[in-house]
């Protein structure tokens, strides 16, 4: 066997991953003094190079397909590179009866390269919602914690939005927000008359310049990355500052392996494997940031088994890799008459719906727990692969018949994507695989997951209002769903929302929970997880935005327990 | 899109200039991107046209394939068809590159002239102009499978082939534009929408 190659100095911190939870507190930490070295799985991205900004889709070979088709798969070949359900060489397996899609992105920057940009508070009531209605956990922490952190992550990485006094939904540190194209304008207006909350949306766009980074240009392509920056990711807003402090060092094409416990308990070091070059190398550090995407830090986490922690790091509780939940997802679309008579305009706008409707039955009873929000999207976006495969399906034919009914029904499509809470199940968890190992010889996870009745309520319930929206804009509801089979009323499988959280949950208890309040393991001083692992609940928002702010949190922290020495 | 009037080497020199000016957001000017990608476009315009030698399929199935492309989205008043827009060549493409495809569309190809021989004693293609569209008219509604299974195949075989060429028809220029999309330019301002109509 080849010698381990260690790293010539022990760093102060080794933070697994540059994502959203990463590249917060490779920037926190290096800003507040401490010597980080960061381990991304994935290569440098260059965004003048790599992201496809502004190009037509005949300006590919593939037009947006990719090779033999199958970009279609992952979003498109326009999408901002290195995300994808299946990586070649890095499998995971379902259990029978389960199917759980993983998305990965393997890349400096992770996921928010390319995410959504939407950033949601959660609410007050979100953090307490076992005291509630008695359904899983509290959080060990309230909304009054985090609150000063979300101000500072939209105050630094710019969100737009406007003061709307929702409960479900609290206000932020909002920049102006971009007025509503027509569809949704029409979509507002019906949603008034049907006493639906709808609203401008929170993204993570510039709608003004913003801490040296250019305003939007609206092209309406945040998906592919934005060469100026005008949108949020962590390579361009968190991983610069970070960089120019000359403190982190970060070292791409590590896949860590392993976190290595010392003889006093305590994290000493991460081995990783430099793909490159296929050797085992290993990093010394004071104190391990995992952020390393929920699962894939549980995968670490139960990989780093030791004589002290026979069943993995953190995991005294076996809680590692349970408590594992998706967002409920259904969508659904229409046509609408009325949009027709629209002339051609351009509707790009930002990289997202600029209105949204919040969760807004939270004052009745429903017949499920929690809520949802929906997403809006359609009208007159540029033409791409699979634009018309709905049309062609639902009115089959050809020739000019097919051609004339593509041209009247362009722009007139709008939909709805309804995103809910999950309650976490004993059904629903990852766990390592027992047989496999992936092209790095690293044991590979296996997912089980299930939707309960509650989340099929939600889903149902998702129909009905979409339906109900559209028919009130006098358009016909095009989405039909079953109420059985696998995906009744159109929930999708789960992972397919890419909001999997849960798996190292934070609770007050050591002996239920995997973290502290902080982020901090309960087993480990010196190891913290901050990305989507700790959250307790993942509530009907999308979680970048308190990943963020909890990192920011924990990572403050761990520069006090430092200054104390008690790291 | 008006043309910026930048030539290569001006946009190559904006382009070092902004990755070496040291800036921390890697920015380099919208317009000499803009530029870029328009350069690409003008080189692809004036290459030498010489005729498409198809990747996957055999000469005579790529004759079919086109044959079919242009049923499905023909030229018209307003604009060109899928043949004009290069479909034919997408699907190629794609098909070289995909087993299923090849099977679906390969295979897809095979069953028509099959079916054609066994019908009217000739390939799809050296069948009359109204025996090609009988059986483009079967093959293009699920509904004529009920009454005919036979054609079931040949239905779904139509169904992949139509997705596909509606794709590369819409991803032209030429569909693009069929379809007044307008966009997929930089602006300074979001003006909203321009008056709905009451």
């Amino acid at each position: 066997m080849a010698q381990i190659t260690r790293s010539p100095k022990t760093y102060d911190v080794c933070v697994i991953g540059s994502g959203a939870g990463g590249g917060m507190a490779g920037k926190v930490l290096s800003e507040g003094g401490l010597n980080v070295v960061m381990l991304e799985a994935g290569p440098q991205v260059y965004p003048e190079k790599d992201y496809k900004m502004l190009m037509w889709p005949y300006e590919l070979p593939h037009r947006g397909a990719g090779v033999g088709g199958r970009a279609s798969e992952n979003f498109s070949e326009f999408l901002a590179p290195n995300g994808a359900w299946e990586i070649e060489g890095e499998p995971y397996t379902s259990a029978p009866g389960s199917d759980f899609q993983w998305f990965r992105s393997r890349i400096v920057g992770g996921r928010t390269n390319h995410w959504g940009r939407i950033a949601l508070r959660f609410a007050p009531v979100d953090f307490k919602s076992n005291t509630r209605d008695g359904l899983g956990d509290d959080w060990p922490i309230s909304y009054e914690d985090v609150a000063p952190y979300y101000d500072k992550v939209e105050s630094y990485i710019g969100v737009f939005g406007s003061k709307e006094n929702v409960s479900s939904a609290p206000d932020g540190v909002f920049l102006p927000p971009p007025k509503p194209r027509c569809a949704e304008i029409l979509i507002k207006r019906a949603c008034d008359k049907l006493n639906i909350t709808c609203i401008p949306a929170r993204l993570a766009i510039l709608t003004k310049a913003h801490n040296g980074r250019l305003p939007c240009h609206y092209c309406g392509q945040c998906g592919r990355g934005c060469i100026t920056a005008s949108n949020f990711s962590s390579s361009q807003v968190l991983l610069p500052p970070a960089m120019a402090t000359g403190k982190l060092t970060l070292i791409t094409g590590a896949m860590a392996r392993e976190i290595v416990v010392g003889r006093d308990g305590k994290a000493e070091a991460v081995s990783y494997i430099d793909k490159a070059t296929k050797t085992e190398k290993r990093v010394y550090a004071k104190a391990v940031v995992v952020a390393a995407s929920a699962c894939e830090s549980a995968r670490l986490l139960l990989n780093s088994k030791s004589p002290s922690f026979p069943d993995g790091l953190g995991n005294s509780t076996g809680n590692v890799g349970k408590y594992l939940t998706d967002s409920v997802g259904s969508d659904g679309w229409g046509e609408i008459p009325a949009l027709e008579k629209m002339p051609p305009h351009n509707h790009d706008g930002v990289g997202g719906m600029h209105y949204y409707v919040p969760w807004w039955k939270f004052d009745r009873k429903n017949d499920f727990p929690r809520g949802y929000h929906i997403e809006l999207w359609g009208g007159r976006d540029m033409p791409g692969v699979g634009m018309f495969n709905e049309l062609c399906h639902d009115e089959e034919g050809y020739g000019l018949q097919l051609k004339r009914r593509a041209r009247r029904v362009y722009g007139t499509t709008v939909g709805f994507s309804g995103r809910g809470e999950m309650i976490p199940n004993r059904d629903t968890y990852c766990e390592l695989d027992p047989d496999r190992v992936d092209q790095w010889g690293i044991p590979i996870l296996r997912f089980h997951f299930k939707w309960s009745e509650y989340e099929l309520r939600q889903a149902k319930d998702m129909q009905e209002t979409f339906k109900s929206i559209i028919e009130m804009m006098g358009g016909a509801y095009k989405t039909r769903t079953q109420i059985d089979g696998p995906y009744p009323f159109g929930i999708l499988p789960g992972g397919k929302i890419i909001h999997e959280v849960g798996t190292a949950r934070m609770g007050a208890d050591p002996k239920t929970s995997v973290l502290n309040g902080y982020c901090q393991t309960h087993d480990v001083k010196n190891v913290f997880v901050t990305d989507g692992a700790p959250l307790v609940t993942n509530p009907d928002k999308n979680p970048t935005l308190t990943i963020m702010a909890l990192s920011w949190r924990a990572s403050d922290y761990l520069l006090d327990e430092a200054k104390k020495g008690n790291i | 899109m008006s043309t910026l009037g930048i030539s290569r080497r001006d946009v190559l020199k904006t382009l070092a200039a902004g990755a070496a000016g040291g800036s921390v957001l890697q920015v380099i000017p919208l317009q000499a991107a803009e530029a870029a990608h328009q350069m690409v476009r003008k080189e692809k315009a004036t290459a030498a046209a010489g005729k498409y030698v198809p990747k996957y399929f055999t000469v005579k199935q790529y004759e079919t394939l086109t044959s079919l492309c242009d049923a499905i989205i023909p030229r018209d008043e307003k604009s060109g068809g899928a043949v004009d827009a290069g479909a034919p060549e997408f699907i190629d493409l794609l098909t070289s590159e995909n087993a299923e495809f090849q099977n679906r569309l390969g295979g897809g190809l095979m069953w028509l002239d099959s079916y054609c021989i066994d019908h009217y004693g000739k390939v799809y293609m050296e069948s009359l102009p109204e025996q090609r569209k009988e059986v483009v008219e079967l093959i293009a509604y699920r509904k004529n499978a009920k009454a005919n299974p036979e054609i079931q195949q040949g239905v779904a075989f139509f169904a992949v082939l139509r997705n596909m060429t509606c794709d590369g028809f819409y991803t032209s220029k030429i569909g693009i534009d069929d379809l007044q999309y307008i966009g997929n330019v930089t602006r300074s301002e979001w003006p909203g929408c321009p008056a709905l109509p009451e």
